[in-house]
């Protein structure tokens, strides 16, 4: 299938608008090359493409906002490819024709189908100079030549369902079995309208009643349009195509927060409502570590200086490593246990709101890299420039409110996450230690966990293990 | 370097890394922190952008001097 669909970039995200692209007709993708910059409720992010091929058209123009998988472009494996037919094995490649690879290579790269060449070569095989011959004289009719099948696709097609990745999420979240649908896209591929019509009504109406169309007057109002509605061929309301948000860079707007902020609110009622938190708080002894931080701060340029957050996180991902009923995905009525640790960072956006996304294995980071990660992510989040990846797979959230001066932070679960670790601000405390009083750095560690997946003793032992981490902070 | 330099270097750095915070309220009592919202991400940045512009490396142990957009400022005229 050559449709590149509006990819969904977090459990809250309904629609996205293309704000740029950044590949262009004729560009050859490779799975995760970025293809364009998309702007979420929450925050401008990069999109990398799920397929490799030549991008053959876009579907959607600069400035529309399209629903969750929704086409926005078309990445063909070859130009000469169309649709095989669902589920029949594809035609072995002729015997007697043969190309070497580098030559197979070619083909693909030019978009000619090796199978349909007569080979000028020693035995029929194909050469490269027939693979050119043939490029050239396709040119348009290439497209409406009902090809055979190239060798890329072909494998996976005779034993997986055909499916978009969003089709496939939503019949993991819904509990579908994707194998039991007749799909009715192209090439029977199983669309997300097909799982949502496969699940009984009663189970379906929580993921409809998601938050509301969005009020289109006031923003409309306050944002008259800066690019005229485009003829997109996507079936979409008017006033989405009104509703243009800021462009990128461009100073805030309330708009944007607020939508961000009804985002936010929908998903986190909904965590609320599904996910049986329970809560625990320990108070870190910091002691050890701050006094390891800033001994080492003092070492270093000012460019590689740690902040305490940094010791937090790595501590929070080594104990989530340790503890895995904090980390991983609550799906399909089962926790599904995460090997990595994807910890997720609330950000917040400096013109409100907030989003969470990803530092990447972070238990095997040091914690120099960590920091890098970190800030790094911190500027992007805030500059809109997060990938896809940053925003869809945490594994556990971390909110360290700390640094708005509260002690304490309880966070709602972001699902379908099972678990929300929350850091108070770093204070100087009376400590008794050793049967003496003293004045140690302390720090208030929170826990919201899901009681469908673990209990008091688990996560106890899991703030525990982040506080036993910390007193040795040079072996993070 | 004399108090309006570095008034100049405080707020074209506190531009860069808070672009939203609006000039009009940069008075010489706000915390950094509470009042224009820096996180310790902004504020490590903050003192990363007034070393490359003044040569003025404020170490971790001042922190405490630099709190305010006055603090920072006399700071930075008395070290520059």
């Amino acid at each position: 299938m050559d449709e590149f669909r509006m990819p969904s970039l977090g459990a809250d995200m309904e629609h996205g608008k293309v704000v740029e692209w950044l590949v262009k007709p004729g560009d050859y993708v490779h799975k995760g090359d970025l293809v364009a910059a998309v702007d979420t409720d929450k925050t401008v992010m990069d999109i990398e493409s799920f397929q490799e091929g030549v991008v053959a058209e876009f579907l959607v123009d600069i400035g529309d906002t399209v629903d969750v998988g929704t086409p926005i472009a078309r990445i063909t494996a070859t130009p000469a490819e169309i649709p095989p037919p669902a589920r029949i094995p594809p035609p072995e490649p002729e015997p007697g024709t043969k190309a070497p690879p580098p030559v197979r290579h070619l083909a693909h790269t030019l978009g000619v189908d090796v199978g349909r060449i007569s080979g000028s070569g020693p035995g029929g095989e194909v050469t490269r100079a027939d693979v050119e011959r043939a490029a050239a004289a396709s040119g348009t009719s290439a497209r409406a030549a009902p090809a055979a099948e190239s060798d890329v696709p072909v494998e996976s097609a005779a034993h997986r369902v055909r499916s978009s990745p969003l089709a496939r999420r939503l019949a993991a979240e819904l509990g579908v079995d994707l194998q039991a649908i007749a799909g009715t896209g192209p090439g029977g591929a199983v669309t997300e309208e097909d799982v949502l019509a496969a699940v009984p009504p009663r189970e379906r109406a929580p993921k409809e009643e998601a938050p509301s169309k969005r009020a289109p007057s006031e923003r409309a109002a306050e944002e008259p349009a800066e690019a005229p509605p485009s003829e997109a061929p996507v079936a979409e309301p008017p006033h989405k195509a009104a509703e243009e948000a800021p462009r990128r860079g461009r100073k805030d707007t309330g708009s944007k927060a607020e939508t961000l902020r009804q985002a936010i609110g929908s998903l986190m009622s909904r965590s609320k409502k599904e996910i049986p938190h329970y809560y625990l708080s320990t108070t870190l002894d910091l002691a050890a570590a701050m006094a390891w931080m800033q001994g080492a701060n003092q070492q270093r340029p000012v460019s590689s200086r740690l902040v305490p957050s940094a010791l937090l996180l790595k501590a929070t991902a080594l104990a989530a490593k340790e503890v895995p009923d904090m980390n991983g995905f609550f799906t399909k009525g089962a926790f599904q246990p995460s090997a990595a640790v994807h910890l997720g960072v609330a950000v917040a956006l400096r013109h409100g709101g907030l989003v969470a996304p990803a530092l990447h294995d972070a238990d095997t980071l040091t914690l120099d890299e960590l920091m890098d990660q970190l800030r790094d992510l911190v500027g992007r989040a805030r500059a809109g420039r997060l990938q896809r990846a940053e925003m869809a797979d945490p594994t556990l959230t971390v909110t360290n409110l700390g640094d708005l001066g509260v002690e304490s932070v309880y966070g709602v679960i972001y699902p379908p996450q099972v678990a929300m670790v929350g850091f108070g601000k770093v204070l100087e405390q009376p400590w008794a230690h050793n049967g003496m009083l003293g004045i140690r750095h302390a720090a208030i560690a929170t826990l919201s966990a899901d009681h469908r997946v673990s209990d008091g003793l688990r996560g106890g032992r899991f703030l525990a293990r982040i506080d036993e981490l910390l007193q040795k902070p040079g072996e993070l | 370097m004399n108090e309006q330099d570095a008034r100049q270097a405080v707020g074209a750095a506190l531009g860069k890394v808070a672009p939203d915070v609006e000039p009009g309220d940069l008075n010489g009592g706000a915390r950094l922190r509470q009042d224009l919202e820096l996180d310790s991400l902004d504020f490590l940045r903050l003192v990363e952008v007034i070393a490359e512009s003044t040569g003025v490396d404020i170490p971790e142990a001042d922190y405490p001097a630099v709190a305010t957009v006055d603090g920072l400022v006399t700071y930075v005229a008395g070290h520059g």
